[in-house]
């Protein structure tokens, strides 16, 4: 070999299916007991399902994700949001894993949500679209797996509130799968947390165009409230260094003298990333999604254990060292509720400067350990 | 922190003497795990459950591989993470002389392990001395590093070992002093510390 190898080609182009999980007068019934009367599902999936059904990975994506994690639509400018995870060759290997991706109810994306039309009134729910939690999202993703043909995981993955994700599936559902993989996550968010939410939840809230949730039927949207949400909420993704590396005091080209405009390259940064976020996500949906961050605190239940310990699931869990926004203590505190349960549990804490975002980048050492963890103590 | 090339399938000899003085069914907390080698084979054939810790990234990734759970952490500063009573056995091999205080390590496995197997090699071995007499620091299979390019922090002889243990109120309920080929040698007492490469300790807490 003189030349490198070159990077394995990702999926390829993918479609956005999706599916009704309820039938006519058969609801879905949320954990607070409220009911959705129609919930359709947004999902891709990568790779073969085998014929025992036995190597399926479900992929649980954070706040702002989508079902679309990996592969290319028709005309994108940029591929699906985990594609340097998810792939042949790659961590999660489609060669060998059949990957389910799904939208989050409550979500935006394709999947019922606040602003989808509510089937009793005609009218996007709004505000009254019901509080959801953690365990409605694994329901969901659940009913979607046995219309798919499967009824168990080889593993389920995910990061920031996907990782919340995975570990109430894991202890809810443990008979459901055999490996949890929970990155960059928490299991109980400090009020720093909530604090920087809840920022982003007021700045949509007073929003002139809000109008009481019921913006889409005024022909008007949020932007300010929604845009500034982002922004605030995209620097506790990075780390200081980060922020300094990409911009440091970099001054913006083109900028007129000094003044309140986008004088610094990262507010021009801030800035596109706020605009971006308006072409893509709701703000209904952010409420909601954040809202359901809060208040997820699965151990808070002193029997939260008990079922994943009459069927113990294999845990990873890791996070990222420059990670601020849910830092290593986090997940060491998820790891020492597992592992004084006596489950078989593995923690990395692995080396990024990146901070909470790091999740989401090619590192090697990172995707490494995902790679081995999911095909451990196999001999392919 | 393995000096020799594991060959899959075949567990150094060292850990086989650690693997037998596990009990079956034992929950073992192995600290300084490296690929997990030793969990691996308790698990598989002693019906054990366990946990190893390791920090080199190759290790881990190893252990991961071969489905042994594996948390990294920081044995001299984070071992609060374990809880009080949690295993069975806990584990130190080849490890006890590379940690900054190997008392307070001492001390939080028997907080967390009822019974602690800990193996370390001997300072005193008769060849390590004449190196020393000859004006140079020891090298021997056992203490394998030059003085300026070694995981190793301390060295101790096993008499002044024991006296650590001792202090620590730590009963030794075995003592494998090993040769240096790590197979188990006949002698005891102050030929031990002459003779023995290393040597392999079952404690446990004085009531």
């Amino acid at each position: 070999m003189t030349t490198p190898a070159p990077a394995p080609p990702g999926i390829g182009v993918v479609d956005t299916h999706h599916l009704r999980i309820t039938e006519p007068g058969r609801p879905f019934t949320l954990a607070s007991g409220a009911s959705l009367t129609e919930v359709d599902i947004a999902y891709e999936t990568y790779g073969t399902l085998n014929a025992d059904r036995s190597n399926a990975v479900f992929i649980c994506h954070a706040l702002t994700g989508d079902a679309h994690a990996a592969g290319w639509h028709p005309g994108d400018r940029r591929p699906g949001w985990w594609d340097n995870f998810i792939g042949p060759g790659r961590a999660v290997d489609t060669d060998r894993w059949f990957v389910v991706c799904a939208n989050l109810i409550g979500g935006c994306r394709g999947t019922t949500g606040p602003s989808s039309v509510n089937p009793d009134t005609g009218t996007p729910y709004g505000l009254d679209f019901p509080l959801v939690e953690v365990q409605d999202f694994v329901t969901a993703h659940l009913e979607l797996g046995r219309r798919l043909g499967i009824e168990h995981w080889h593993a389920v993955i995910g990061g920031s509130l996907g990782g919340m994700q995975v570990l109430d599936w894991a202890l809810r559902h443990p008979d459901t799968l055999d490996r949890a993989v929970v990155i960059a996550a928490s299991a109980r968010l400090t009020a720093q947390n909530i604090a920087f939410s809840a920022v982003g939840r007021q700045a949509i809230l007073r929003d002139e165009a809000f109008h009481g949730g019921q913006f889409s039927t005024h022909g008007a949207n949020p932007d300010v409230g929604l845009s500034i949400a982002r922004m605030m909420a995209h620097i506790t993704y990075l780390s200081e260094q980060a922020f300094q590396e990409k911009f440091g005091r970099t001054l913006q080209q083109g900028r007129d003298g000094r003044g309140f405009g986008i004088d610094f390259a990262v507010e021009s940064y801030l800035d596109h990333q706020g605009e971006v976020f308006l072409t893509r996500f709701d703000a209904l949906s952010y409420l909601y999604l954040t809202r359901v961050m809060d208040y997820f605190d699965p151990f808070s239940d002193p029997d939260a254990l008990a079922l994943v310990t009459q069927h113990p699931v294999r845990f990873l869990v890791a996070s990222f060292t420059s990670d601020w926004r849910f830092a290593t203590p986090h997940s060491r505190a998820i790891v020492r509720h597992l592992e004084q349960a006596g489950l078989p549990v593995t923690f990395r804490e692995l080396e990024s400067p990146w901070g909470h975002d790091s999740f989401l980048l090619q590192l090697d050492d990172y995707h490494d350990t995902v790679r081995a963890f999911l095909g451990a103590g196999s001999t392919t | 922190m393995t000096d020799q090339t594991p060959r899959p399938g075949l567990l150094r000899p060292d850990l086989t003497l650690v693997a037998g003085l596990v009990p079956a069914g034992s929950r073992v907390l192995d600290l300084g795990c490296g690929d997990g080698a030793l969990l691996a084979h308790l698990i598989e054939t002693k019906g054990c459950r366990g946990t190893g810790v390791e920090r080199e990234p190759d290790d881990v990734l190893a252990a991961i591989a071969a489905d042994v759970p594996v948390i990294e952490l920081d044995l001299d500063s984070q071992l609060s993470e374990f809880a009080d009573g949690s295993y069975d056995v806990v584990v130190l091999s080849r490890t006890l002389q590379a940690v900054r205080h190997p008392g307070h390590l001492l001390t939080e496995m028997s907080r967390i392990g009822e019974r602690l197997v800990v193996s370390m090699p001997n300072f005193g071995l008769w060849r390590h001395r004449l190196r020393l007499l000859s004006g140079h620091m020891p090298r021997s299979k056992d203490l394998p590093y030059s003085w300026h390019d070694t995981p190793n922090l301390h060295h101790a002889t096993l008499v002044d070992l024991e006296a650590l243990f001792a202090e620590l109120g730590l009963r030794i309920e075995r003592r494998i002093p090993l040769d240096e080929d790590g197979r188990p040698s006949r002698h005891s007492g102050r030929v031990a510390n002459l003779l023995a490469g290393a040597a392999i300790y079952v404690l446990r807490r004085k009531a």
